[in-house]
């Protein structure tokens, strides 16, 4: 045999495709025979669990696929194509890795073995609602089906190179030897193929009339997880562009870029409103289409991006598989429209809506502007297409377009990021709010107050727009941050009262007895910090200059010496680097050693940025190339203020999430037969006669049941 | 002017009248309609207010002339950047296109006249947004007008659920009997552990 990994990665290609296509059609079958009670030879039962067994199977034959193409990078087999395109001999092992993501191909596969894995574990933890799970793992089946279909028919990453194997392959992309190119496109990729898990139990739901709100509850992890990982896979992408590709920004609403980030706000919007559907039984249709359009969204940024509608500098940008995308979309909101249509009356309120002033229609707000980052993001992204039809010529939707018509809706979000989780349930009194709002209004007044006393004066400054937005983002985001401290403190000081433990630890007892409401404030309190972080662009600095031995820069409180630049080389490049001594106040606290490499299999330049970072600002110096009459190297040094600050807000919101996603404190419990919720009112009860079900242990074996957050979580 | 500001003088000083005649003497359930709608003013106000600081940041900017249209082109070379801020190593473009943008100024053209002078040699793509005037304005009013729309039509979406809840038989005046029997409900799924 001349090629036995490329025939093995291909063979077990096929026998997935053929395994999940059984997945599906005897799942469905059994399904469909169960819900109707058709006799068949089998019984349903036993068809069902061949149906789960085989999707199960699938996950093993993809890894087998995933492993053939990795070992293929590893052996430097250049007879399959993909690997002669994306390595090459001298390539550091963990981008050989990594090269199973780098080309269409390959994240085409990883996006087939995610899929396998998330369908792999829900098929294992079955029992937790089997009849539920199986109409979920056919849904998800069809999915992988289509997947599976592209890289058997349309985009094989086995295909064969043509003539004799090269002896050294085409290396890769030098932007993409970084290492955090080695987790950034799987995370993204985890949060948009866990999508398809919480979609497929949805759709799953509506399809059998599932009763109650248990689906929202199976399904509550898988959705944070998949979120979680879908900000960490968008965050870690912007922490890339802002190391690697040296122009000194994080975010440059390319069209790639932006497909990402539509997904995460619906998402985000899922994960607020399905409180409202577990709290008060409302917004069912809502939720169900929120879900249904976070998957399709998925669907649509790949669509958008590979199908080369629209341009876009990322490299897998046009191929001809953008058809299958748009046929598959079309066929999923087709199934989406007639599941929901014919099962609309399953999904009435069983609840109504009180007040204006209340966290369910603070819920509706966040929802709206959510959905409106979306649009506008979406609206930004097709407008050259739209505009193309219409006036015949294609305009370009930069970063002036989005930073002026995005920042306003960010504004809102901060606002509303603040206000919702003090508003309570139902409805609420003038005085509640004077007395939850007056701290954050007076923080927002004084932190305003003090930004123009310091400077910030947007009357005054050449460039209004940036400064104005500024000193928002700064004011609300103060007051945000005080009121969520505010709400930790009151639940904390009424904990320490009840067990006598000090103030932190009452924090702690606190988060541990709520994980979801106080897992839920940390992201937002990450969320703040990030925005502050972005606000921080308002004021950065930059400076072009070339630089010889002894040559110095005074930028901001820096100066920055130029101590020698040099050259270098190794098998995988050559470079050409600077040295720079950095100096504050006389005292020297870094050196830098900015870089420009030729990487040689790939005959590709590169800049490697040099960064030293701290809370205030991070020093970005970039090493641009040499003046060829001097030979002297030209470098863009730049001051970027609050830049640490978008990443500590991520990992804020990462560590919140995980928190969140902690059961909290066990509690005891007694069953309680409870009426089915009536959209009328029962008799008046006083508040105070209400039992109490259950007592609430601390670790320390002492009783609390009246915590604040009893009446509002 | 004057008279517009006596005019509202006149209003409030009548509104506050009103307050302080139904507070003495006006039955209960007027005072707190009175209440509650001046709730509501608060609320408008406060939420005009907001819009109004946040939309006030769509000021034009006033950059020195370089700078300002700098900014307003892409570089043509396909790295998708701004034309002052592309730092593609060895650009073939950028640097040229940048000489151009300085001839022009030096040759005494305005703002406009430069970006139309690179409009007509690129084409509207080199524009980093589309402000031709035309059907580029859709690309702006839209997100708004989507903005405005949808948080009025929420609004009003939540007035009529609202309505409909107090049409609904038994629909409370009582204000203990709108806190119940949900809580209990509430109360029930978090500590029987249906979370």
């Amino acid at each position: 045999m001349p090629h036995p990994m490329p025939t093995f990665g291909n063979f077990s290609l096929l026998l997935a495709l053929i395994l999940c296509v059984y997945t599906f059609f005897a799942g469905a079958l059994a399904l469909r025979a169960k819900a109707a009670h058709i006799p068949l030879s089998i019984p349903p039962d036993a068809l069902q669990e061949t149906s789960r067994r085989a999707g199960m199977a699938s996950f093993i034959v993809i890894t087998c696929a995933a492993i053939a193409l990795v070992w293929a990078a590893f052996t430097n087999d250049y007879s399959v194509d993909y690997i002669l395109h994306h390595t090459n001999k001298a390539l550091n092992p963990a981008y050989k890795f990594s090269a199973l993501w780098s080309g269409q191909e390959g994240s085409l596969l990883l996006w087939a073995w995610l899929l396998s894995a998330y369908g792999f574990v829900l098929r294992l933890r079955h029992k937790t609602d089997v009849t539920l799970s199986a109409y979920a793992s056919t849904i998800l089946s069809v999915i992988q089906v289509f997947f599976l279909l592209l890289l058997v028919f349309a985009a094989s990453p086995f295909a064969l190179a043509p003539g004799p194997p090269a002896l050294d392959g085409f290396g890769l992309n030098p932007l993409l030897q970084y290492p955090e190119m080695v987790i950034h496109p799987p995370m993204l990729y985890l949060g948009y193929v866990g999508f398809s898990v919480p979609f497929a139990f949805a759709l799953g739901a509506l399809m059998m009339r599932y009763p109650g709100e248990k689906w929202i509850h199976i399904t509550r992890r898988w959705t944070m997880v998949t979120w979680l990982f879908l900000t960490c896979g968008v965050c870690l992408g912007m922490h890339w562009a802002y190391a690697v590709l040296g122009w000194g920004g994080y975010w440059g609403w390319d069209p790639v870029e932006n497909a990402s980030i539509l997904p995460w706000f619906t998402g985000t919007a899922f994960l607020h409103s399905v409180m409202m559907q577990e709290k008060r039984g409302m917004m069912k249709n809502w939720n169900v289409w929120l879900i249904f359009c976070t998957f399709m969204l998925s669907i649509l940024g790949t669509d958008l991006t590979r199908s080369g509608i629209v341009g876009s500098v990322h490299a897998f940008a046009q191929s001809s598989i953008g058809g299958w995308f748009t046929t598959f979309l079309v066929i999923i909101f087709a199934v989406c429209l007639f599941t929901y249509f014919l099962q609309r009356d399953h999904l009435r309120a069983e609840n109504r809506l009180e007040s204006l002033v209340s966290r369910e229609s603070s819920f509706l707000f966040n929802n709206l502007i959510l959905l409106i980052a979306c649009f506008t993001v979406l609206w930004g992204t097709l407008f050259p297409v739209l505009s193309e039809y219409v006036q015949g010529s294609k305009v370009t939707m930069g970063p002036p377009f989005f930073n002026r018509v995005a920042v306003p809706v960010g504004l809102l979000l901060i606002l509303l990021t603040g206000a919702g989780p003090m508003l309570p349930w139902r409805s609420t009194s003038m005085r509640a709010i004077r007395r939850n709002f007056i701290l954050p209004c007076a923080a927002i007044l004084i932190t305003a107050v003090t930004l123009i006393a310091c400077g910030i004066r947007p009357w005054t400054s050449d460039d209004a727009t940036s400064d104005i937005y500024a000193l928002l983002c700064f004011s609300l985001g103060t007051g945000v941050l005080t009121a969520i401290v505010a709400e930790f403190l009151r639940g904390a000081s009424v904990v320490r009262t009840q067990t006598g433990k000090n103030l932190l630890s009452s924090a702690v007892l606190l988060t541990r007895r709520n994980t979801r409401r106080y897992g839920g404030y940390l992201i937002h309190f990450g969320v703040v910090v990030l925005f502050i972080g972005l606000a921080g662009a308002a004021f950065d600095q930059s400076k072009e200059i070339e630089m010889g031995f002894g040559d110095s820069l005074q930028m901001g409180s820096l100066k920055l010496v130029c101590q020698s630049y040099s050259q270098d080389s190794n098998a995988n490049y050559d470079t050409d680097y600077a040295l720079l001594d950095v100096y504050k106040g006389g005292k020297k606290i870094v050196q830098l050693a900015p870089e420009r490499r030729f990487y040689t299999a790939s005959q590709q330049t590169d800049t490697v940025v040099a960064i030293h970072s701290n809370l205030a600002r991070d020093l970005y110096v970039v090493f641009m190339g040499r003046n060829p009459e001097t030979d002297r190297p030209i470098l863009k040094i730049m001051l970027k203020p609050l830049v640490n600050w978008i990443w500590i807000g991520v990992a804020l919101m990462a560590f919140g999430t995980l928190i969140a996603l902690v059961p909290p404190l066990q509690t005891a419990t007694r069953r309680v037969e409870v009426p089915e919720a009536e959209p009328t009112r029962g008799p008046s009860i006083p508040s105070g006669t209400v039992p109490s079900f259950s007592r609430t242990l601390s670790p320390s074996g002492a009783s609390a049941t009246s915590t604040p957050e009893a009446g509002r979580a | 002017m004057h008279r517009a500001f006596s005019g509202l003088l006149r209003r409030s000083s009548a509104a506050v009248k009103s307050v302080f005649v139904l507070s003495q003497r006006g039955p209960l359930k007027l005072q707190i309609e009175l209440q509650q709608k001046r709730r509501r003013r608060i609320l408008q106000t406060l939420m005009v207010c907001v819009f109004a600081i946040t939309m006030l940041g769509a000021s034009a900017p006033k950059h020195d002339s370089f700078n300002t249209v700098g900014h307003q082109l892409m570089c043509q070379c396909g790295c998708g950047q701004i034309l002052l801020e592309c730092n593609h190593v060895g650009c073939p473009v950028s640097g040229p296109m940048i000489d151009e943008l300085k001839a022009q100024f030096a040759a005494g053209g305005s703002e406009t006249q430069v970006l139309n002078w690179f409009v007509n040699k690129y084409g509207p793509i080199v524009l980093a947004a589309p402000i031709r005037g035309g059907f580029d304005t859709m690309a702006w009013v839209v997100p708004f007008a989507v903005l405005v729309l949808a948080t009025v039509g929420v609004a009003f979406l939540i007035r009529y659920w609202k309505r409909r809840y107090l049409a609904l038989p038994s629909a409370g005046l009582d204000s203990t009997a709108l806190e119940l029997p949900d809580p209990i409900r509430d109360r029930i799924r978090r500590e029987t552990g249906v979370e």
